[in-house]
C-alpha cells in the first residue's frame, strides 16, 4: 500500500471511528463506513490539511470511496 | 456563571448601541472580542474602554468580498472564532408600493446575505474545534411584520429560517445556532421620539416600557455560553411580552 493510501486510511479510521479492516479501497464512505454528508465534508477538509492541497467542491463530490480519495490525492500532490 | 474565558468572539455592528453592549457582556464574561462595524471611530472608543482582549476589525458588510475576508481576519487576530454574533443591520424603510429594488437589495444584502457569508466563513474552524456558538440578532418584526419594513421583515425572517437549517446541519458537531429577537429597545434612535410617541409604543408592550441593550446582551451571553449547549435552532424573544410566540 502506498504512503498516500496509508495516510488516507489513517484519517478515515480516526475520523469515522471504524475498524481498520473495513477501510478497503472500494469502501464507500457513506454506504459502507457509516459517514453522513457532513462527515464527507470533514474528511475532505482533513485530506486538504494532511496533504497541503485544495480540493474544489466539484472534485470533492466525486470522492465517494477510499480509492477515489487516494486516486485524487495521488494526482493532486 | 457564564464563563467565556479562552473563547474568541466576533461581533458585527459593535459600533451600535446593542452591539456594543453585547461586546461588553461577552468581554465581561472573559471572552476575547473582535469588534466589527462600518465606522471605525466608535469601535476604537469601545476598544479603549474594554482595554485588553480586544481587536478592532472594521468591515463594510455591503461589500461581499470584505465580508468573505472578515472571518479570516478575525482568526488572524484571535487564533479562532468560537462565537459569532451577527448583530449588524440596516433599515431602508418605505411603503411596499414605493420600495425600490435598491432599498430592497441593500437590506437583504447586509441583514441576510452578510449573515449567511459570515456563518459559512466560521464553520470550518468550529467544526474542527467541535465547539461553536452562532447567535443571530433578528427582530420581533420578523415574526409580526411591520408596515414600511417589507425588506427588513423579509431579511429577519430569512435569518430565522436559515439559522434553523444550519442548526440542523451542525448540531452533532457541538455547534449551536440561535437567534435573539429584540422588541423595542431604547437606543440613540428611540431617544429622538417625543413623549407621546414613546407612550404609544409602551402601550403595546405588556411590560410597559422599552427594553434596554443590556437585556439583549444578557440573552446573547446565555446562548454563547457552555451552559446553553442543548439550545439550538431557537429564537429567544426579548420584547417585554409584545409578541408571545
Amino acid at each position: 500500500m502506498s504512503d498516500i493510501a496509508e495516510r488516507v486510511k489513517k484519517i478515515v479510521v480516526e475520523h469515522l471511528g471504524v475498524d481498520e479492516a473495513k477501510v478497503t479501497e472500494s469502501a464507500s464512505f457513506i454506504d459502507d463506513l457509516g459517514a453522513d454528508s457532513l462527515d464527507t465534508v470533514e474528511l475532505v477538509m482533513a485530506f486538504e490539511e494532511e496533504f497541503g492541497i485544495e480540493i474544489p467542491d466539484d472534485a470533492a463530490e466525486t470522492i465517494q470511496t477510499v480509492g477515489d480519495a487516494v486516486k485524487y490525492i495521488s494526482e493532486a500532490v | 456563571m457564564f464563563d467565556l474565558t479562552g473563547k474568541n468572539a466576533l461581533i458585527t455592528g459593535a459600533s451600535g448601541g446593542i452591539g456594543g453592549e453585547i461586546a461588553r457582556a461577552l468581554h465581561g464574561a472573559g471572552a476575547t472580542v473582535a469588534l466589527s462595524g462600518t465606522r471605525e471611530e466608535p469601535l476604537r472608543a469601545l476598544a479603549d474602554e474594554l482595554g485588553e482582549r480586544v481587536h478592532v476589525l472594521p468591515c463594510n458588510l455591503s461589500d461581499a468580498e470584505a465580508v468573505e475576508g472578515l472571518p479570516r481576519r478575525a482568526v488572524e487576530a484571535m487564533g479562532s472564532v468560537d462565537i459569532l454574533v451577527n448583530n449588524a443591520g440596516i433599515t431602508r424603510d418605505n411603503l411596499f408600493m414605493r420600495m425600490s429594488d435598491e432599498d430592497w437589495n441593500a437590506v437583504i444584502d447586509v441583514n441576510l446575505n452578510a449573515t449567511f457569508r459570515l456563518c459559512r466563513g466560521v464553520l470550518r474552524g468550529m467544526m474542527k474545534a467541535r465547539w461553536g456558538r452562532i447567535v443571530n440578532i433578528t427582530s420581533v418584526v420578523g415574526t409580526t411584520g411591520n408596515p414600511g419594513q417589507g425588506n427588513y421583515c423579509a431579511a429577519k425572517a430569512g435569518v430565522t429560517g436559515m439559522s434553523k437549517a444550519l442548526a440542523h446541519e451542525v448540531a452533532s458537531r457541538g455547534i449551536t445556532v440561535n437567534c435573539v429577537a429584540p422588541g423595542f429597545i431604547a437606543t440613540a434612535m428611540t431617544d429622538k421620539l417625543n413623549d407621546e410617541q414613546k407612550a404609544r409604543i409602551n402601550e403595546r408592550i405588556p411590560a410597559g416600557r422599552m427594553g434596554n441593550p443590556e437585556e439583549i446582551a444578557a440573552a446573547v451571553l446565555y446562548l454563547a455560553s457552555p451552559e446553553a449547549a442543548y439550545v439550538t435552532g431557537a429564537t429567544l424573544h426579548v420584547n417585554g411580552g409584545m409578541d408571545m410566540v
